[in-house]
């Protein structure tokens, strides 16, 4: 089994020797395809992301756009409104109440993942012998997305309608001056300068999708949280309206994009979309805490492209995955999820038409100067964050003449590894040497120590 | 007894100055006269900075092959129609151009679309010059026609001095090729359309900076709509086309909704040059300095 430690596709330009980069190449690709992940799904930790982030679901086909949003609203159910400009008037039939547990199931088959795998006794000789691995973790969570309106001028109500726990309002608004009043009037609590920030949405002729929390409705759920939102469209836009979100933000908010299409990967075109690092060997500590160790990853990460990129974390279709770290999702899951091309009640098992791309991005009002705009390409690689940890076989030191050998390499490789999470975490050698119980090496006597022994 | 020596000797500041423009002096005639091989010096320079530094998802084979599918495609016209050792030069231009801009998941879509274009500058012809801009074709048709290909306009990123770089780069070698003129015509209208919907519809400013930061608007204006063999050949008519390519642009991008408005707007408004070449008339373009406008041959 080769062993996954597969290094990023060379970035180095070969101009010369066309023939001999396209042999080589050829069988990079190769070995890129044959080495997969050969273990099995352990376990799961559970690693909450930063408490300011939303999730949202956009399924894509053609000018068919389904679009569910998760609100980790924690606050009085009365206070909670959404205000998102939408293209059209949407009419009752194409507002829908979402399951929560779609956002877990989809945010579990995408996270980051760990895989582990363990080494073989070095006193065996190596033989084709499967390694397992365990663990695996996610991440994500959500939150936001709400838009707190209080009460109306050149503003119709275009509809009215409820939806589960959700009293919906659908707008029309000739100035955003006036719809900010009319939001007033109404009760909806809006943040200041929200006239500004509506002002675009308003000269491009969109409408505003309104909703608040039915209390009565909401009492009768008994939960303590609010449904996901879902809406259905058709527009020539692919884009995510993520600005007027901006307006009751305090701080850096984290945002999760699933994007459910059918052909192939979707990035920004208005922003840099960057792959976060990936397939890369990590200290065995990590295992407990993969959770923060993304976290501070991701952080990491963000800080060096700056907030104007955004993160692709996984992509892949619904037929497979390699390690998995939940299922891929089932047809009725997909048709949840927004995914209107699935057909109804189709075959279960098989692979299903649907690819989701994982976007990621932390942004302020600054960084995001212009909503999401995204397109779908004709890419169909396959592609995930998964971080490898290696755990040493443990015996007696003399137990073979192997063993010393291979007790050296463990060594190295924990250096580098040590190495790794400093230098993706930006985080202090010292200290990840310390937790992962590294003895402190003297380091190999410099050249000239060796030339004068008596110096030293 | 020798004298020992202390230092090296110390060459005197003026002596070093004459040096230098006696060397200058002597290298000019040597520099090369194909606007050309500044061309591919750039886009060279532009490519390895992407791969290396913005991290385009560009396989080393895709980009042999890129090249050997341009060069041989290029050998073949020529021997075909027994023309002489010419166009090599913008075989690699084309070459590098969709190297930069295209993006596959399988190794077969650059050669072939590198084919295409090359393909296309000898059978495509009007009034002696070939119609498409090469790499522009290749693009476009490559993300139509064939699977698993397209382009990622997003991949620039969005600094300002990225930016500046390619403007101070681009901008000396359209001057090389004297037809500078169409991408800074180009580049007024596009970003006034942009400012224009900015003022608008109340946007942030940053919006329209965020222009300056594209890395593919600046290789459009600079070597696509510039490339002096598929503009017209008259000063107005340069000017003409580059407002028209600039509104179609902003039509398909802000109209429309539609990715790739550049390459599209371009493709789109090229039958129109013949037109335009008809209304003002001007001799052709040569690239090289001493090239007689009618010996200009095939690229």
């Amino acid at each position: 089994m080769p062993m996954p430690s597969r290094a990023l596709p060379s970035r180095k330009l070969l101009p010369v020797a066309f023939a001999a980069a396209f042999v080589a190449a050829t069988l990079t690709f190769v070995s890129a395809g044959a080495d997969a992940f050969c273990g099995f799904f352990v376990g799961k930790a559970d690693a909450p992301l930063g408490n300011r982030s939303s999730q949202v679901i956009v399924a894509r086909h053609e000018r068919k756009t389904v679009i569910s949003m998760l609100n980790e609203y924690r606050g009085e159910p009365a206070q909670f409104a959404l205000v998102v400009p939408v293209p059209q008037v949407l009419e009752r039939g194409q507002v829908h109440v979402g399951d929560r547990r779609t956002f877990e199931r989809i945010d579990a088959f995408t996270a980051p993942r760990l895989a582990e795998y363990r080494d073989p006794d070095p006193c065996i000789p190596p033989l084709p012998q499967r390694a397992f691995p365990a663990t695996v973790a996610a991440d994500a969570v959500a939150k936001k997305e709400r838009q707190r309106p209080d009460s109306a001028l050149g503003v119709a109500v275009e509809a009215r309608y409820t939806v589960g726990e959700y009293e919906i309002v659908v707008l029309s608004a000739k100035e955003s001056d006036g719809l900010e009043t009319w939001l007033r009037r109404n009760g909806y609590r809006i943040p200041a300068g929200a006239s500004a920030a509506l002002r675009p949405y308003v000269l491009q002729n969109m409408k505003f999708f309104v909703a608040r929390v039915d209390l009565a409705e909401h009492a009768k759920t008994g939960r303590a949280w609010l449904s996901p939102l879902q809406f259905a469209f058709e527009s020539p836009k692919f884009m995510l309206p993520v600005r007027l979100g901006m307006l009751n933000a305090d701080g850096p908010q984290d945002l999760v994009v699933y994007m459910l299409t059918k052909e192939g990967r979707v990035e920004t075109t208005n922003y840099r979309t960057v792959r976060m690092p990936t397939n890369v060997e990590l200290p065995a500590h990590v295992r407990d805490e993969f959770g923060r160790t993304y976290q501070a990853i991701f952080d990491e990460q963000v800080r060096r492209e700056g907030r104007g990129a955004i993160f692709t974390e996984f992509f892949w279709d619904m037929g497979w995955c390699d390690p998995c770290s939940a299922d891929p999702l089932s047809p009725e899951e997909l048709r949840a999820a927004g995914a209107f091309w699935i057909p109804q009640g189709g075959s279960k098992g098989g692979a299903q038409p649907a690819m989701v791309t994982r976007l990621h991005l932390r942004y302020t009002r600054e960084t995001l100067p212009e909503d999401l705009a995204f397109q779908e390409t004709a890419d169909r690689a396959p592609w995930q964050v998964r971080y490898v940890l290696r755990t040493p076989w443990s015996a007696d030191a003399n137990a073979c003449p192997a063993m010393q050998p291979y007790l050296e390499q463990v060594r190295e490789r924990q250096e580098r590894e040590a190495t790794t999470l400093a230098s993706l975490t930006g985080g202090d050698i010292a200290t990840i040497r310390t937790r992962m119980n590294l003895a402190r090496r003297d380091p190999p006597p410099r050249w000239w120590e060796t030339l004068w022994p008596a110096n030293r | 007894m020798r004298p020992q020596v202390i230092a090296w000797p110390v060459v005197p500041r003026r002596t070093a100055r004459a040096r230098w423009k006696a060397w200058r002096e002597r290298l000019a005639p040597r520099l090369p006269r194909d606007a050309r091989v500044f061309q591919i010096l750039f886009l060279g320079s532009l490519l390895s900075l992407g791969v290396l530094a913005r991290d385009f998802t560009l396989h080393p084979a895709q980009l042999a092959l890129t090249f050997m599918a341009a060069l041989a495609t290029q050998a073949i016209f020529m021997q075909a129609l027994g023309l002489r050792h010419r166009g090599v030069l913008s075989a690699i231009v084309t070459a590098f151009g969709l190297s930069i801009l295209l993006r596959a998941d399988s190794l077969w879509v650059h050669p072939l679309a590198a084919a295409l274009a090359i393909a296309a500058k000898f059978l495509v012809r009007v009034n002696g010059k070939h119609l498409y801009n090469p790499a522009n074709l290749g693009v476009v048709a490559a993300t139509t026609l064939l699977p698993g290909a397209w382009i990622s306009p997003g991949q620039w990123g969005n600094d300002l001095a990225f930016a500046a770089l390619f403007v101070a780069l681009g901008g000396t070698v359209t001057a090389r090729a004297r037809r500078v003129d169409i991408a800074w015509v180009f580049l007024a209208a596009w970003l006034g359309l942009v400012a224009l919907r900015v003022a608008a519809l109340g946007q942030p400013w940053a919006v329209w900076t965020r222009q300056f930061g594209s890395g593919a608007l600046m290789l459009f204006a600079f070597f696509m709509i510039s490339d002096p063999m598929t503009i017209p050949n008259d000063t107005r008519g340069r000017i003409l086309y580059a407002i028209l390519v600039a509104c179609i642009a902003y039509v398909w991008a802000y109209v429309a909704f539609r990715p790739n408005a550049l390459p599209w707007a371009l493709l789109v408004a090229t039958p129109l040059v013949p037109l335009i070449d008809r209304i003002w008339r001007a001799p052709i373009y040569a690239w090289r300095v001493d090239a007689a406008a009618k010996e200009a041959a095939p690229g």
